[in-house]
């Protein structure tokens, strides 16, 4: 004999609901608008001509010298993006030299300051005075590495050491029944690395990349200490003369905050294209 | 018939771990062959020996007059330069257990990969080849999709049509259906049937015992790398001689399966 248990008299199912109430949230909303705002007022008090932050915000020098910076980026980077991939590839190879060639690179490069490595590049020549290829260059050194150049070589291959780790993750991440599938299929080891493995190994490594994009833009500020006239550079040797000095750091703050955020837009458009393999499902 | 493929004393090891011990192996143009065997017994090894995704320790496989791998001069074996390796490969058409589509490829793209790169076919020609095939196995609507937005059954038979896209003289299919949720299964055998009823010479290392019985010309069992039996389909499910395969074979028919004939007509 099975008896039914009473059922208890329920509510019915349309009640209104009182939401739960957040006063934590508010209150501390509300102290981090009063930070803001004294951060705010007290920038606007301070002792900064702002005049002059917007007068010298367009003046050519600082163009010029912001030119120069992202010059010295984008070479720096694609430098940095060429070395990472190669040394990267020969860490995975098979043969044993140029794995250990490889890891040589990423310990010397990567385990020196990158402004050490600069003044290295810029006086190169006091080790080797001339640049001898036979049949291509003969040059004084001190003529073949500029400012400029120094800062491309030095902040590129410093960045190079950091991708070959960065690369060697990635391609070790694409899964290994992918080389498999295009082995079956006859495309040799190059065209398997080019069609098949480095594109997916973008996808995996873009936001890195995105980050070395960013990290080099201010980077590259450190060419102003091998007299190269980037951006900061030109900002101090206006500083020295009219005395300006926070005025013209706060121009060179706003044109690198512009600079990051057109990076940062950029990587979202090329990490939406990369990634548009891995959409849900159907 | 004559014979389309032969391993000849295949050896593979891995460490301590003798996988294959000498394998002997013959399939003939048109035939279907399966190979069963318990887990780890080295079917799947040897099918990858075939193909030399593995690279055997000793012996070699012979598909239609060439060595795999190798190229015989005199009376010693020179192992081939990569190139003409991969140029032997891509006349073996190989399904993977895991599908191994190109992830950054739509369907249409993976199953057009192969011709286009290897076989150097114009764009429009690979694209026509690839849509009949696609078509073939019921995938024409989904040619346009990403692999991450397909099912486990759908994946698959994009795998068998950008096999067939490089015209192999041979199918090999290495577990095509144990990744599969068991409903999905039914549509990749499907498709296997209908290839194995065109002509196609296969090689199928799988599970499922009733599309052994119904499909496969022969069957063979390996157990802890031998094979240990060897025949018609019927025969060596119904009646096998070897009592480790007895006991083998009698483990798997224990085991409901949903995609088998037999299972079906049992229930129903």
């Amino acid at each position: 004999m099975t008896s039914t248990p009473p059922v208890p008299a329920l509510p019915p199912p349309d009640l209104p609901v009182r939401r739960l109430r957040h006063p934590g949230r508010w209150i501390a909303g509300a102290l981090v608008v009063l930070v803001l705002g004294l951060l705010l007022w007290a920038f606007a008090v301070g002792k900064i001509r702002w005049p002059i932050v917007g007068e010298f915000l367009t003046a050519p020098v600082i163009l010029k010298g912001f030119g120069w910076t992202l010059l010295i980026t984008l070479c720096a980077l694609v430098l940095g993006i060429v070395l990472g991939f190669a040394f990267g590839m020969m860490r995975l190879s098979a043969n044993p030299v140029l794995r250990f060639a490889s890891w040589l690179y990423v310990w010397v490069f990567r385990g020196t300051p990158v402004l050490l490595q600069l003044l290295i590049w810029f006086n190169i020549a006091l080790i080797f005075p001339r640049l001898y290829i036979p049949g291509l260059v003969d040059m004084k050194m001190v003529e073949a590495v500029t400012p400029f150049v120094a800062a491309v070589l030095g902040l590129g291959v410093n960045e190079g050491s950091y991708l070959t780790e960065v690369v060697r993750g990635g391609i070790g991440s694409v899964d290994r029944g992918q080389v498999e599938a295009a082995n079956t299929l006859g495309m040799t080891p190059g065209q398997t690395m080019r069609r098949i493995v480095l594109p997916q190994t973008m996808r995996l490594i873009l936001p890195v990349l995105g980050n070395s994009a960013v990290g080099m833009l201010k980077f590259s500020s450190l060419a102003a200490t091998i007299a190269m006239t980037e951006m900061l550079n030109a900002a101090q040797r206006i500083y020295f003369i009219n005395g300006a000095v926070i005025e013209l750091l706060f121009v060179c703050a706003i044109w690198y905050l512009a600079g990051t955020t057109v990076l940062s837009i950029g990587q979202y458009y090329l990490e939406r294209h990369f990634g548009r393999s891995a959409g849900g499902r159907a | 018939m004559t014979v389309a493929v032969r391993t000849v004393g295949i050896r593979k090891r891995f460490g301590d771990h003798e996988v294959l011990k000498g394998i002997d192996l013959e399939v003939s143009h048109g035939e279907v062959l399966c190979i069963l065997g318990p887990s780890g017994s080295g079917k799947s090894t040897l099918l990858r020996c075939i193909n030399h995704l593995e690279v055997p320790d000793g012996g070699y496989a012979w598909v239609d007059g060439q060595i795999i791998g190798y190229d015989l001069q005199g009376d010693r074996l020179h192992e081939l330069p990569v190139r003409r390796l991969r140029a032997q490969q891509s006349q073996l058409g190989m399904v993977f257990q895991h599908f191994n589509l190109f992830a950054h490829r739509t369907v249409l793209g993976n199953v057009i990969e192969g011709p286009m790169v290897v076989r150097r076919l114009p764009r429009e020609a690979a694209v026509k080849r690839a849509m009949e095939l696609l078509d073939m196995v019921g995938m024409a609507e989904k040619a346009g999709a990403w692999p991450s937005q397909l099912s486990g059954g759908q994946k698959q038979r994009v795998a068998i049509a950008r096999a067939l896209a490089m015209e192999p003289r041979v199918m090999l299919f290495d577990e095509p259906t144990s990744a599969l949720d068991p409903e999905l299964v039914g549509e990749v055998l499907e498709v296997m049937r209908r290839l194995a009823a065109s002509g196609t010479t296969m090689i199928v290392v799988t599970h499922e015992i009733g599309f052994a019985r119904e499909v496969a010309d022969r069957v063979v069992v390996m157990i802890d790398g031998e094979i240990r039996e060897s025949g018609p389909a019927a025969q060596v499910l119904a009646d096998p001689a070897d009592p480790r395969v007895r006991s083998f074979l009698g483990r798997v028919l224990a085991r409901p399966s949903e995609n088998t004939t037999e299972n079906t007509q049992q229930r129903g």
